[in-house]
């Protein structure tokens, strides 16, 4: 097993993790400023991709660049995706904001199935192939083995989401909004904050950030269907958790941290126990840091 | 009195006795059909009664074997063991010369101790246990459908024959089927001393992306991949390994040999080898028998039914062959004589596997699957 193994892995890990901490912001934001946990994100992601490949199948007729192509297809998911996450947020999540935080986890639960099943009756149970979109780069030749142009792509992406993310947040007004909310909601309502539009604007930001790892994902993998979202949501919740939910850096180091582990589990010893390997990682973490590798823990009665 | 009695009635048995054998030599001749008729898995054995008796009713029209008619007698077992033993232990008291069944492979391994033990053969359309020919337990067992293993002998041979190919990485998703799959092709790999198994692993079916273990075959030095399971994770495998410029053949099973397979990997479908059932839709009895099911029953057949006419036409062949219904000539005859069916032309091994049955290679050729003759 020599160096050049190590990177692949090391690599391979990277973009398993940025394509989690994708969809992981969702699930941290959320739970950052509202105390709930979404699990219909995955959904959003889903939906997300799908956008894509139905917006990516009609350009295609047009023969028009596929960098081009995955642009638009791209911002068009954002822009679906945001409005479910939104329209979602509307009817399952605010008429229950007052209610036990329980039944708004089931609102959530229930989203997610009825999520699935519509996508599964409107459009299909069966997996479609996801056009490639992503074009091979001439420059990335001399290490394509190590590194191609779809994963170099992600990575990219997806540290120029969390730049733009981390600008939002400390520079802008909105962000201070946001995090006032997170800190006290009561609070900041009291001193003219408009909770709803930060809610609002939460769910956007969340609901985008999972489009793009749907698109970039699926142009990876090169194929979709409805159920793609339940286990990838699993997974990023599992690293959002890992690190600190609640908390934006965490959920991306916990994604991190959760793609390099399965990643090398799988390189160095079986890949029977992928998933084993994710969770143990998950237990030893919360056995020592019951809130995560950056949480702040919480002394509030549950 | 009562001695004159006992007398009597020991007469009238044996007459019964001499009626009954006498019966057998002149009568019609018996063939048992066994299988479900009734419960959750009568869809599977309704077919090949139904097949028999087109069969049978074909071979009375035209006067019979032997100068007899046949006769057939069906008998349920509900694909379940212990009620097999006594379907068996009915057929062999109606006085059947052979049987065709029994359906389900836990009820053909019971019921066939009773029928060796009365020298009947037994032909399964169906049952594909490996043990049943393998173990030498079943000498008076065949079946006109190929053992579970034989699939991923078909593979193996393929990979390392006809491709040549030494160094191997076999994959699984994990499931009954393809882990099955995949320990019978690595089995087959290690007794083999050309092969070298380089990479044996389970990978978890809709995991996001498979980078780490296509790195892994990579550093294996794998030149051929055997993947047991199922299209999705095939196509993603496939896909990605082509992404990496990987010059590895893919070879891979039933699961696969998909035409969504093809559809999902698109142009990475393309070179893939993957093996399936031998395709008989080009063979002229096998839509002759279609049609007839269709006229006879009004609709199209069930699971089985081409194995279960081929058991049919086999058993009837040996019979007319071995010129008798004595158990050592018709087995010899199954064993020797080749005969026409829906399957091919087939005739049965030692171990009563029949020749020429079974599944074939297939690869993606501009975006279908073609057939390696």
């Amino acid at each position: 097993m020599d160096l050049s193994y190590f990177f692949e892995l090391f690599l391979g890990g990277m973009t398993r993790g940025s394509i989690y901490a994708l969809i992981a912001l969702g699930y941290t934001m959320v739970y950052g400023i509202i105390k709930l946990i979404n699990f219909a994100h995955g959904e959003i992601y889903m939906i997300g991709a799908f956008t894509a490949l139905i917006i990516s199948s009609v350009l295609g007729f047009t023969g028009m660049n596929s960098i081009l192509i995955l642009v638009i297809s791209g911002v068009l998911a954002i822009f679906f995706s945001s409005a479910y996450g939104v329209t979602m947020e509307k009817i399952a999540y605010k008429p229950l904001r007052e209610a036990p935080r329980l039944s708004a986890l089931i609102s959530a639960i229930g989203m997610s199935m009825f999520l699935q099943n519509y996508v599964l009756l409107a459009q299909t149970p069966d997996f479609l192939p996801f056009p490639t979109l992503i074009p091979d780069f001439k420059f990335l030749k001399p290490i394509e083995k190590i590194l191609n142009s779809t994963q170099l792509v992600i990575l990219v992406t997806t540290a120029v989401v969390m730049i733009l993310l981390t600008i939002l947040i400390k520079f802008t007004r909105t962000g201070k909004a946001m995090r006032a909310t997170s800190q006290d909601a009561k609070m900041a309502q009291l001193l003219g904050i408009n909770i709803n539009r930060v809610i609002t604007i939460t769910f956007i930001i969340g609901s985008a950030t999972a489009a793009i790892g749907g698109v970039l994902i699926s142009s990876h993998t090169g194929q979709l269907n409805y159920y793609i979202g339940f286990i990838a949501g699993i997974k990023a919740f599992v690293a959002a958790v890992l690190g600190g939910i609640g908390s934006i850096p965490g959920a991306v180091l916990g994604s991190f941290v959760l793609g390099w582990t399965e990643s090398f589990g799988t390189g160095y010893i079986s890949s029977d126990y992928e998933d084993v390997f994710a969770f143990i990682f998950l237990l030893v973490i919360l056995i020592f840091r019951p809130s995560g590798i950056l949480g702040r823990s919480q002394n509030d009665k549950v | 009195m009562k001695k004159i009695i006992t007398l009597i009635m020991v007469l009238l048995v044996g007459a019964g006795f001499a009626f009954a054998n006498g019966s057998s030599e002149s009568g019609p001749i018996k063939i048992g059909v066994a299988g479900p008729q009734s419960g959750d898995l009568a869809s599977y054995g309704i077919p090949t009664a139904k097949a028999a008796q087109i069969v049978v009713d074909e071979v009375n029209a035209a006067g019979g074997v032997l100068g007899r008619q046949i006769e057939l007698v069906v008998e349920d077992d509900v694909c379940k063991p212990e009620v097999a033993t006594n379907t068996a232990s009915k057929l062999v008291g109606e006085g059947v010369v052979g049987v065709i069944g029994h359906i389900c492979s836990g009820a053909t391994k019971a019921a066939m101790g009773t029928y060796n033990e009365s020298k009947i053969p037994a032909i399964s359309p169906s049952a594909t246990n490996p043990a049943l020919t393998q173990s030498g337990d079943y000498p008076n067992f065949f079946r006109t459908i190929a053992s579970d293993d034989a699939q991923a002998r078909t593979e193996v041979d393929f990979v390392l024959d006809t491709l040549g190919l030494t160094k191997i990485a076999v994959l699984h998703d994990k499931g009954d089927y393809g882990k099955g799959l995949a320990e019978f092709a690595k089995k087959f790999l290690e007794a083999d001393s050309r092969a070298e198994v380089v990479l044996f692993e389970g990978i978890t079916p809709g995991a996001v992306d498979y980078s780490a273990v296509i790195n892994k075959i990579k550093s294996s030095g794998a030149q051929a991949v055997i993947f047991g399971g199922y299209h999705p994770e095939a196509s993603k495998i496939v896909g990605q390994m082509k992404k990496r410029k990987m010059d590895v053949v893919f070879v891979s099973d039933d699961g696969v040999k998909d035409d969504t397979f093809i559809k999902v990997a698109g142009e990475y479908a393309e070179g893939v080898y993957a093996s399936g059932p031998k395709d008989t839709a080009g063979n002229p009895l096998a839509k002759k028998y279609e049609k007839a099911h269709q006229d006879k029953f009004g609709e199209a057949p069930g699971p089985f039914y081409q194995n279960a006419v081929s058991a049919t036409l086999a058993l009837i062949n040996a019979i007319k062959v071995a010129e008798s219904t004595d158990y050592d000539a018709v087995t010899n005859a199954l064993r020797t004589s080749l005969v026409d069916t829906p399957l091919g032309k087939i005739k049965f091994d030692d171990r009563g596997d029949a020749i020429g049955v079974g599944f074939a290679m297939y690869q993606v050729q501009n975006g279908v699957y073609v057939e390696l003759k």
